[in-house]
């Protein structure tokens, strides 16, 4: 409730300015309303998505266009103009697709390159096809039907729609999708092994983001009341992204008083007007090099009190049953002849490996033996040249990455892979993502679908992070915490699957001694509740403590295999690696 | 119209090439895409008319100034946009810094300047606005040398070897006591250089204009896109054939179906080979 208070604050003042009697400030009003409506839609993909669609303002042109032109009767008969609104969202959505296809495949750079060419292109095609939009003339905007023709009035539905969008944007920053594309931004390697899938989720937001713009486009051109190509400059894309990044990525308060106070701001310097993307450029240079965190990051006085130092992790084992309660996986992660080179070097030279259920499986070699390899050729990062890799009768090497999770394989990384500006237990609830049964559409509303899972996740989130022993950092900024802590939370994302197999790649690098042992009876006790554990470490206390099984792989290959104590008394592995 | 096609495209072509070697240059050094490629160029022809007809400088010496300026315009852009973000690679803020610097520069020239295209100095005066008028074959020959010239410094001089062990390797070049920071400002440098060439090289085509910045940035990027980052060779064959492209397009069927030729083409192509036609494929992620 009290995070809800500063939004009641602004949209209450806004409520209240047309009674101030001031026709011109109403006026600014309903822009920087309008605007919001784009940029509330456009936060989801750059502040939460991190996607850097710059040329925004393409949509805002094509939504006015459209419009204007559906209600002037250009192409076909004349149109009312809600029908014509709703229309041009449509036509927002889909070109907001288009535009946003290159981002599924293509780095940040050519993904802004592409966002500012169709902006140029846009423009040049509203002043080419003079038949419909007017050429360079330009043509009117829609008038709206009583009572929304007059200022306030105008004022009011913009308002609205305004204050809708802040709901529902808000809605899907809490939700299970909020916190994947977050993900995507930060930690997309981790983002995979979750299972969640990159191109659907993108191709969702740029479907909702465009249909706002292209909104936002319309109720500009009736704030216009007359539209030319010269009204869309590549300033006002400056504006919107500009105002995501002051407001802060990944908040929707920030970039709302980013766009107000960047509407608001050439009002009071009147001289300024002409420098205006000027001052826009330098402080985006400024915030970009000084405060990446933008508004919302200063305004976050929470995450500045100190922790409680010498803390330790204490895991709860005894809870894991509450979270594995599946029983024994029924199926064998299969390795036979894999072969995987990297020029020309073969990281991984025919390997045969079984991991079993309810066992630890150790994994041991020198460097550049090909553990890690060998474990990211599992979860899928690398595809196999020859040999198979199977769970059961499912063949994985030909399954996407993020298919892994649904199959009940989770893993963690060497270097943990965390989003730093989330907490605690948000990081750990991102473990879950693919168990939530709400659509997009239903979260953007909160229906109890989208609420149940929120519970629910919340509530296997908080026993996960019981188990791990963090309880206490729930609420914590992930970046805060020590690199330890970071492996156990990593564990507890990794639980939120369920997972049957769960892959450990180097858990207890850079543990303390009394966390190493904590670690090894926390594995221990994952797979007595039936699940497969593969274990890499370089810590041989631990391989031999809590292993079943070890494999001692060399050079790509398997140097020797069998019990613990089998491998101590291997001759070659000794000599090779463990030391006399 | 055949020979009016060739000559303008090859000579627009050549000005794309050289911006897609001013992309390239600055992203070998330090692996940063920067939005200030189109600026220089748009410096290029900005400059050469500030000093040439407005302060009435010889021309040689005009030229002399001109690329002094952007080499000082590249070295800017390292340390204030480059250099701070390198250390988040991984983040792609350069995106952002070089595009709010690029932005600065173009907001810079059109309030000092101005918004209206300005006339650029005849330079030797060779032609008759024919298909062989200098304006045609300036940038075809300021691609030439440029190639020419940086053929030469990559492969013949000790600093040369230095600019490509450093994009080769950074770590090892580093551990062999290559002074990495130096360098890279040098590349800029050099970037700057290469900028302002195609700019003052097409200044009797394309103007002293504030906005063709934005569009060399666009099309000087395609064909280093479709040509693969890097990789210099790919910029040119892929910036004359834009060139040509484009221009054939113009002639035959207008302006805007060619720009939107163009774009379709380049996001067909980049959804299909994402590290361009003759790029190499990505490196490890995990």
């Amino acid at each position: 409730m009290r995070s809800m208070f500063p939004f009641l604050i602004v949209f209450g003042l806004a409520a209240v300015l047309p009674f101030t009697g001031s026709d011109y400030w109403t006026l600014i009003a309903t822009r920087a309303a309008i605007y919001w409506v784009l940029v509330s839609g456009l936060n989801l993909a750059v502040g939460f998505g991190g996607q850097l669609a710059i040329g925004y303002v393409a949509l805002l042109t094509l939504g006015a266009y459209t419009a204007s032109v559906l209600v002037a009767g250009n192409l076909g008969p004349a149109w009312p103009a809600f029908p014509a609104l709703g229309a041009a969202g449509v036509v927002g959505a889909v070109a907001g697709v288009i535009i946003g296809l290159p981002a599924l495949r293509l780095r940040t750079f050519y993904f802004a390159m592409t966002t500012l060419g169709f902006a140029t292109i846009l423009t040049q095609v509203a002043l080419a096809w003079q038949g419909v939009t007017g050429g360079g003339i330009g043509l009117p905007g829609p008038t709206l039907p009583a009572p929304f023709d007059t200022g306030p009035g105008f004022y009011f539905l913009c308002l609205a729609f305004a204050a809708f969008c802040t709901w529902i944007t808000a809605n899907v920053a809490h939700s299970r999708f909020g916190r994947a594309l977050v993900a995507i931004r930060d930690a997309e390697v981790a983002a995979e092994a979750i299972g969640i899938s990159k191109p659907a989720l993108l191709v969702t937001v740029f479907l909702f983001s465009g249909a706002t713009a292209a909104i936002a486009g319309g109720l500009f051109a009736t704030l216009q009341s007359y539209i030319t190509p010269d009204a869309f400059t590549f300033d006002l894309s400056v504006l919107f992204f500009i105002a995501i990044l002051i407001g802060g990525r990944g908040s929707i308060l920030g970039p709302l008083l980013g766009t107000i106070i960047l509407t608001v701001l050439p009002e009071f310097a009147a001289p300024l007007v002409a420098w205006s993307t000027f001052l826009y450029a330098a402080l985006l240079l400024i915030i970009v090099l000084v405060i990446p965190g933008g508004i919302a990051d200063l305004l976050d006085f929470a995450n500045r009190r100190p922790l409680e130092r010498n803390r330790a992790i204490i895991p709860r084992p005894e809870l894991l049953a509450e979270i594995l309660d599946h029983g024994a996986a029924r199926a064998t992660i299969d390795l036979r002849g894999v072969v995987l080179s990297f020029g020309g070097v073969r990281a991984i030279d025919g390997l045969d490996l079984q991991i079993e259920p309810r066992q630890v499986h150790g994994l041991i070699g020198p460097n550049g033996s090909g553990k890690t390899t060998t474990l990211n050729v599992i979860s899928g990062y690398y595809r196999p040249e020859h040999g198979t890799v199977g769970l059961g009768d499912v063949d994985l090497s030909h399954q996407p990455t993020q298919a892994r999770a649904g199959l009940g394989i989770a893993r963690t990384f060497q270097t943990p892979r965390l989003i730093g500006e989330a907490s605690v237990l948000q990081n750990v609830m991102i473990g879950g993502s693919i168990n939530g049964t709400a659509s997009f559409a239903e979260s953007l509303l909160t229906l109890p679908r989208h609420r149940r899972d929120e519970r629910r996740l919340r509530a296997q989130a908080t026993l996960a992070l019981r188990v791990v022993g963090l309880e206490s950092l729930a609420a914590v900024r992930a970046d805060r915490l020590q690199h330890s802590e970071l492996r156990f939370m990593e564990i507890a994302r990794a639980l939120m699957l369920h997972p049957t197999f769960i892959l450990l790649d180097e858990p207890a690098a850079g543990l303390s001694t009394d966390e190493i042992k904590r670690l090894g009876e926390l594995i221990k006790r994952i797979s007595q509740r039936g699940t497969g554990v593969l274990l890499v470490e370089h810590h041989a206390d631990l391989i031999f403590d809590i292993c079943d099984t070890v494999t001692v792989l060399n050079l790509g290959r398997e140097l020797a295999a069998g019990t613990p104590s089998d491998i101590r008394a291997h001759k070659e592995v000794v000599s090779a690696y463990l030391g006399a | 119209m055949l020979a009016s096609i060739l000559a303008s495209g090859l000579a627009i072509g050549a000005v794309y090439a050289l911006i897609g070697i001013t992309y390239n240059t600055m992203y070998t050094a330090s692996r940063v895409m920067s939005f200030t490629a189109g600026q220089l160029g748009m410096l290029g022809g900005v400059l050469g008319s500030l000093f040439i007809l407005r302060l009435g400088l010889p021309a040689a010496i005009g030229f002399v100034v001109t690329l002094i300026a952007c080499a000082a315009i590249g070295v800017v852009t390292e340390i204030v946009a480059v250099r701070p973000v390198l250390g988040k690679l991984d983040q792609h803020l350069y995106v952002l810094s070089t595009l709010a610097f690029a932005l600065m520069i173009q907001q810079v020239t059109a309030i000092e300047w101005s918004t209206e295209p300005q006339p650029f100095p005849r330079l030797l005066g060779i032609g008759n606005g024919g298909p062989w008028d200098e304006k045609f074959w300036l940038p075809l020959v300021a691609c030439a040398a440029v190639t020419g010239g940086l053929e030469f410094l990559y492969r013949r001089t000790l600093v040369g070897r230095a600019f490509l062990a450093i994009s080769e390797d950074n770590f090892a070049a580093r551990a062999l006591g290559l002074p990495e920071r130096n360098l890279r400002m040098a590349s800029y440098a050099l970037a700057g250089v290469v900028g302002g060439i195609a700019g003052f090289a097409s200044g009797e085509l394309l103007l002293a204009f504030f906005a063709n910045g934005a569009m060399l940035n666009f099309y000087g990027f395609v064909p280093v896109a479709l040509g693969g980052l890097g990789n210099n060779r790919g910029a040119i064959i892929g910036g004359i054939a834009l060139g040509l492209f484009q221009q054939a397009a113009n002639f035959t069927v207008g302006g805007v179906f060619s720009s939107v030729a163009v774009f379709v083409v380049f996001i067909v192509v980049l959804l299909a080979a994402p590290q361009g036609l003759f790029g190499s494929s990505r490196a490890r992620r995990v």
